[in-house]
């Protein structure tokens, strides 16, 4: 029932899927039961602007998603040919307008996604039944809207959403700290701990030197020092910084049982897409892998060839201010299978100094497909880049690094070094080109302000946002709110207190 | 059924018209929607409708790309279009949003924000007008009103009546008596009327940016006018020292230079009314323009023509002063020593571009 619009494929277009599926498993490919459909531009936007589901609560983004996939579609700028949604089982729609040609790519090109939603490890903690927790989702937020009014509601999920992307997205995958104290375990702890502090014995005043050695008391002193300071340490809060800030809102903040539950579906469905960023690269350069190895091989047919050519180049399109998520992850797939078919890998090649000998280096060892499922199970782009970017390819696939030149407002080529490259992609996919930002202190200057900090990789924040932003946490969080990161190459503190903003330089430690 | 998109479609379309209204001082100062009239919509850019993030700005940004160029090469400003740099393609650009809005609901928001009273039509406010409504068909008129599809149904019947008709070959030829034409009634329209007269200085001392800001609120008062009745018919006056009638667009375009005989434009509207509209029929406004750089022997000429013939017919006369660098800016003396005597004239001072939202309230705010 979730699925309205359900219409089954026509007799073509089912005959192509399941030869596509056959093609598919033949390679080794393993997914879910993938449930097509074909929808025309309109309802495939609708589903594209609610991120492929169909129930999702109400809310005007969605609707100005919608406007703005409408407007680019009608204006010819730009069209969707399909969706996937991560789900068991998969859920696919087709752009009824595709010709024969583009729905065989595409129907390839989603076996190829459904194939790397169900093996790669990244997404192996995302709930496989969203679209009935999106559903539930949906229900609670209406229930909300009934109690507290339409606009009540929204007001406050803009709010959240202003900081939606405030999530851990290795959190699935990692437990980052111990299990808090609770307030009376804490100070059952510390009572204990300033009782058993010594001092003096009772003594004669002739005995006490004897008795009380100034060199112990002294000793004990700075153990309880010692002590104090590590109490004060206990009563830092939280006791590691939290990358999860949203969680910690969740825990902490002073909300209403419904504010709390609108932002735990804001966080529970952020870190339900955000594998989907982590992976961008190569989940659209796995299926396009598939869809051009399929096609090539089995799917072509005379007459469709130049529409899959026009429509495979289309895809590939690089362009200089951009990186092709597509282009840039069936490339480097491509030349990982081909280096691990040739034996390209490994120290002994790596250490080969003759340029001629490394060039036509091929052991032909025919590793290669097997090495690239291995990669798609395991890495995220981060780790894909990271282990897999080599000089030559770079060279091979004309790739820059550029910077934003403050002096003339413009974007430049800054290096076709190796390193420069790599370090400047690696960066840009950090955290998703996303600041990371940490809970550093909810009791700062001990007045129970929230202090942030932005981890400083070499890029600022942009300030009116960031302000605006802090507008919204002091919603949440009802006392002043902070941000530490850098201005203008200086430490500095942004505030909000409720009603002006301030923009401090650190001070010195 | 209302689609689930359709209800947040229009949840956003109503809060960017929220931010239309928010900024409207901003969108009227500013004399972008002139060139788009006639239109029936405008298209208002509406930035900012986005949600604020903790988000990277572009100093010390940047990215990968691929293609040829040097180290130092430009590859294109960063803002504004498509995709971002320095997000390895994944996030969303900033997008202008563009609203489209009619004239009439940006005439809506402007009497809402300036507080403008429903104008008052004077007199008797039930004239009628008299509308020819196409809502009827006869037998007989011009093949240009030759309503097809009651012509051809006719002669479909009338074939299968007469056993004429074959549906394996499904010809249907019309006869005379088969035709059948559009046809129109005449209503009579309970009907305001109102005239309005617009007067521009374009004399030397008015410069590009005074004609500018003449423009600019000249068009808001017409939008606004326009909503408040049903037929409103304008004249459009310029002159230095000798008037002229334009038209609407000319009006809007002209570059003229010259001396300034303020007088030449009450003579012209004075003549136009004659012409035109009869005083017992129309409600008339009449708004001038200058930067009050009259040629000083014209003054007492012109006060004399107003009380003669402009003030006593005119629900308004609105006199707004521009600041010029050159003018002397004197005329609104005169004018301010007869203020008292007649409570149609309407006296506004407008200083820059940013005082035009003002001097519209000042104009309109009487409900006249």
């Amino acid at each position: 029932m979730v699925v309205t619009t359900y219409r089954p494929l026509p007799k073509e277009l089912s005959d192509i899927q399941q030869e596509m599926e056959q093609h598919a498993l033949d390679y080794g490919l393993d997914f879910f039961k993938t449930i097509f459909e074909v929808l025309d531009y309109e309802e495939l936007s609708m589903f594209a602007a609610y991120g492929g589901f169909p129930v999702r609560y109400p809310h005007w983004r969605f609707g100005a998603q919608y406007d703005e996939l409408m407007k680019g579609y009608s204006y010819g700028l730009q069209k969707i040919y399909e969706m996937v949604i991560n789900t068991d089982p998969c859920y696919a729609y087709l752009l009824s307008a595709n010709d024969i040609t583009d729905q065989k790519l595409v129907i390839a090109h989603v076996y190829g996604h459904c194939d790397f939603f169900k093996n790669n490890a990244w997404f192996s903690q995302t709930n496989r039944k969203m679209l009935d927790q999106m559903a539930n989702h949906a229900t609670r937020m209406n229930r909300h809207i009934d109690n507290h009014g339409y606009e009540v509601v929204e007001t406050f999920i803009d709010t959240c959403l202003s900081l939606e992307s405030l999530i851990d997205p290795y959190s699935p995958h990692i437990r980052r700290t111990q299990k808090t104290e609770t307030r009376a375990e804490t100070k059952k702890r510390t009572d204990e701990e300033s009782e058993s502090t010594g001092g003096r014995f009772p003594a004669k005043y002739y005995m006490d030197r004897y008795i009380n050695p100034e060199e112990v008391l002294e000793e004990e002193a700075s153990q309880k020092r010692q002590k104090a300071r590590e109490l004060s340490d206990q009563m830092k809060f939280p006791k590691e910084r939290m990358r999860d800030v949203l969680y910690f809102l969740i825990q902490y903040a002073p909300l209403e049982d419904w504010q709390r539950d609108v932002l735990t579906i804001i966080h529970d469905e952020a870190c339900y897409f955000a594998p989907q960023g982590q992976t961008k690269i190569m989940n659209e350069g796995w299926a396009s892998f598939w869809h051009s190895t399929i096609m090539t091989r089995h799917g072509l047919t005379d007459e469709g060839l130049i529409n899959y050519a026009d429509h495979h180049s289309g895809t590939m399109a690089t362009s200089p201010n951009r990186l092709n998520p597509y282009k840039l992850g069936i490339e480097l797939l491509k030349d990982i299978e081909e280096r691990w078919n040739k034996g390209q890998f490994g120290p002994e090649y790596e250490n080969c100094t003759d340029m001629y000998q490394k060039e036509h280096w091929d052991q032909d060892l025919g590793l290669g497909r097997e090495k690239i499922f291995e990669v798609r199970r395991i890495h995220n782009d981060i780790t894909f880049i990271d282990t897999f970017l080599t000089p030559e390819f770079c060279y091979k696939q004309k790739m820059f690094s550029f910077a934003y030149n403050d002096s003339n407002k413009t974007y430049e080529i800054q290096s076709r070094e190796f390193q420069q490259i790599k370090q400047q992609l690696l960066n840009s996919l950090s955290n998703h080109g996303r600041p990371v930002i940490y809970v550093q202190d909810a009791n700062y200057k001990n007045r129970g302000e929230l202090y942030l900090e932005h981890e400083y990789l070499g890029v600022e924040l942009k300030l009116d946002y960031a302000q605006d932003t802090l507008v919204n946490l002091h919603t949440i969080w009802k006392r002043p709110v902070n941000i530490e990161t850098v201005v203008d190459d200086r430490p500095t503190i942004l505030s909000y207190d409720g009603k002006k903003h301030s923009t401090n330089s650190k001070e010195k430690n | 059924m209302v689609r689930r998109i359709d209800r947040d479609q229009q949840r956003f379309d109503k809060i960017i018209k929220g931010k239309v209204r928010q900024q409207l001082r901003k969108y009227i100062n500013h004399g972008e929607m002139i060139g788009r009239k006639g239109r029936e919509t405008v298209s208002i850019p509406v930035p900012n409708i986005e949600i604020p993030h903790f988000q990277h700005g572009e100093k010390g940004s940047g990215g990968v790309g691929q293609g040829e160029g040097e180290v130092g090469q430009p590859i294109g400003r960063g803002k504004g279009e498509g995709d971002g740099p320095g997000q390895a393609g994944n996030e969303r650009g900033q997008h202008i949003r563009e609203v489209e809005l009619t004239l009439e609901e940006l005439a809506d928001m402007l009497g809402e924000a300036l507080e403008l009273p429903r104008i008052e039509p004077k007199g008797e406010d039930a004239l009628t007008s008299q509308k020819d409504r196409y809502t009827s068909i006869r037998p007989t008129g011009p093949d240009s009103l030759r309503h097809f599809k009651r012509t051809y149904k006719r002669a479909l019947r009338r074939m299968i009546a007469t056993n004429n008709y074959d549906p394996k070959d499904p010809f249907i030829v019309p006869t005379k008596d088969d035709e059948r034409f559009r046809s129109w009634k005449t209503v009579t329209e309970p009907h305001t009327n109102a005239a309005v007269i617009y007067m521009m200085d374009v004399s030397g001392s008015m410069t590009d940016v005074q004609k500018e800001i003449v423009r600019t609120e000249a068009f808001w008062i017409d939008t606004w006018l326009k909503r408040q009745y049903d037929g409103i018919e304008r004249r459009y006056i310029v002159h230095d020292a000798v008037a002229h009638e334009v038209d609407e667009d000319t009006f809007y375009r002209i570059r003229e230079s010259g001396g300034t005989r303020i007088s030449s434009a009450y003579r012209a509207a004075d003549h136009i009314i004659k012409r035109d509209f009869p005083p017992s029929q129309w409600n008339i406004y009449c708004f001038q323009f200058s930067d009050g750089d009259n040629w000083g022997e014209d003054n007492s000429d012109c006060i004399e023509n107003l009380k003669q013939n402009l003030f006593p017919i005119c629900n308004l006369f609105c006199y707004g002063q521009v600041r010029s660098p050159y003018g002397s800016g004197d005329f609104i003396k005169e004018l301010r020593k007869v203020e008292e005597e007649f409570d149609n004239l309407i006296l506004s001072e407008i200083d820059d571009k940013e005082a035009i939202y003002g001097s519209i309230k000042t104009f309109l705010g009487t409900g006249k």
